[in-house]
């Protein structure tokens, strides 16, 4: 069965097709602020990757932040029922499963089966979501793609005092004006989000395997801090792990 | 980083103020309190329990100065040599950088007190609005401490999140109360994000939407009342409610507040954001009185 899953986020709408569980097919488009237009854009990317017609496709799946406006598609999948089973698909001993996206930061924890049993949103505040780490790059003159691997130059702690992401901004200026290293602010800007994300993992309590996904999971600097947050627990990773929930929506609209 | 050619709409301009009325010369004591905040700092003189003046200023990036400076400017505006102090206190986020201060007190303390004078001994509310937190202060007829409550982890409702309006709609900070009046039409809903950082987001979506700069600064001084009016409800507001701080200036923001709490607040012929130090100030003065160094 051929089914589609579309995760439409606060930055970016993702799309995946897939056929019994293999991918056949993927696209991401900035969601901007017509977020039915960008689900519709990606879903013809992915189908023209694929090289399939959009009549063979059986199901759309939708999730995500924008999934109540996306019409075309049938099924409106939970979130976090399409990150447990995105996360599942991937590692199918996960226990754990973390979703940290431009604005939400998510857990659940799954039974031994990878039905949900607890879960933590964030979704009010940036300091745990990936909107932290673009002010933080933004105040620190580096790209967000740079100011992961950046942090990993650094094995210095420095406690940043700030939760807030707008208090966070005035203490990285204060550490550039104080000329610590940019590795060294990056690293303590990570051990930050880290922090409120492993927070969250913690109110829905962390059983192995960990898996994270989300666009921020590309970011090695948060592997690592997070990692270290957990106390060494391993951090699994999928290859595309944007994709995650997208691949959790076509999976639950196949039933 | 701020480029050279933006305009910085969060500035505002220091001030020094001197009572006509009084004479340090003739006064047995003058004592001087400093309130180092996040964003401004105060320097109050008191002369036997009288305001003698005071400066507002900005809060740099180091304590000890801002303190030094707001001291230096308020004795300049009263041309008194600083050895004619008789005492110091420091209060504030930044009080225990004030190098020359005799004790410090917290600024919940020296808020309620300072309040008590500025407004008169009706004062039961006390909500300080600052830079970087909000505080909601109970206070008896004496200006003491009852009981109170405070938000410091998070930017919404506080100065800094106005600040940040201020610059994304190019809108001077002391304008911007005024300001958000001024546009036909019903009041727009709040902005609906807690987070500054995500109201920014919604508020660059209203104004693409068409929104007037007015429009959205009045739906974030809506957000901006609400988010206090939640901390002020967990302390419960009494009769005889007074504002303090910096954003105590922003009609924008206290009107509606006001609006949402169902009262008048105490008015008063001071600038209220003296209240921290004015305070510290007079706990000075006790303890000169009480004969303590």
């Amino acid at each position: 069965m051929i089914t589609a899953g579309i995760d439409c986020g606060a930055q970016n709408t993702k799309c995946v097709v897939l056929r019994n569980g293999g991918i056949l097919g993927r696209a991401m488009e900035p969601t901007g602020f017509e977020p039915a237009r960008a689900a519709e854009a990606s879903l013809a990317m992915a189908l023209r990757q694929a090289g399939i017609a959009g009549a063979a496709l059986r199901r759309i799946g939708a999730t995500g932040s924008g999934r109540p406006v996306l019409r075309i598609a049938a099924d409106r999948v939970n979130p976090v029922r399409a990150m447990a089973k995105g996360a599942r698909h991937f590692f199918p001993g996960a226990r754990t499963v973390v979703d940290v996206g431009a604005e939400e930061g998510r857990a659940v924890r799954l039974d031994d089966d990878g039905n949900p049993v607890d879960f933590a949103v964030n979704e009010r505040c940036a300091a745990g979501a990936g909107a932290f780490i673009e002010a933080m790059a933004r105040a620190l003159e580096v790209t967000v793609e740079a100011i992961g691997p950046l942090s990993l130059q650094s094995n210095r702690e420095i406690p940043m005092n700030a939760q807030c992401a707008i208090f966070a901004e005035s203490e990285v200026i204060g550490m550039i004006h104080s000329n610590i290293a940019k590795a060294d602010i990056s690293r303590a800007i990570h051990d930050a989000i880290a922090g409120r994300v492993a927070s969250i993992v913690r109110r829905v309590g962390l059983q192995a395997d960990v898996v994270l996904i989300g666009g921020l999971a590309r970011n090695p600097g948060l592997r690592s801090s997070l990692a270290r947050q957990l106390k060494g627990v391993q951090v699994h990773v999928p290859a595309d792990p944007e994709f995650g929930a997208a691949v959790g929506a076509a999976l639950a609209a196949a039933g | 980083m701020v480029s050279a050619n933006k305009p910085e709409c969060w500035r505002w301009t220091e001030s020094s103020w001197r009572n006509p009325d009084l004479d340090w010369c003739t006064a047995r004591f003058v004592t001087v309190g400093i309130d180092v905040g996040s964003v401004s700092s105060q320097a109050v003189l008191v002369a036997d329990g009288r305001i003698l003046g005071y400066a507002n200023m900005r809060t740099g990036s180091n304590s000890p100065d801002s303190a030094r400076r707001a001291l230096r400017s308020a004795l300049d505006a009263v041309a008194m040599p600083p050895d004619r102090m008789d005492g110091c206190i420091g209060t504030g986020y930044g009080r225990v950088n004030v190098p020359f201060a005799d004790r410090t007190l917290t600024e919940i303390t020296c808020h309620a007190r300072g309040a008590n004078f500025l407004f008169g001994p009706g004062v039961r509310t006390v909500l300080d609005v600052g830079g970087q937190d909000i505080k909601c202060i109970r206070c008896d007829e004496k200006g003491r401490v009852t009981n109170f409550v405070m938000n410091d982890k998070c930017a919404a409702g506080t100065g800094r999140g106005m600040e940040v309006f201020a610059d994304l709609l190019g809108v001077p900070i002391t304008e911007v109360g005024e300001r958000s009046f001024e546009f036909t039409g019903p009041e727009p809903a709040a902005v609906s994000s807690t987070c500054v950082v995500y109201a920014k987001s919604e508020a660059i979506g209203l104004l693409r939407k068409g929104w007037t700069r007015e429009q959205v600064l009045a739906a974030y001084c809506k957000a901006m009342a609400e988010r206090i009016f939640a901390l002020v409800e967990r302390v419960g507001v009494k009769p005889g409610f007074a504002a303090t701080g910096g954003l105590a200036k922003n009609r924008g923001i206290m009107d509606r507040l006001m609006r949402r709490i169902g009262l008048e607040r105490l008015p008063t012929e001071w600038d209220a954001q003296i209240a921290g130090a004015l305070g510290a100030a007079l706990f000075a003065y006790d303890r000169c009185l009480k004969g303590g160094d």
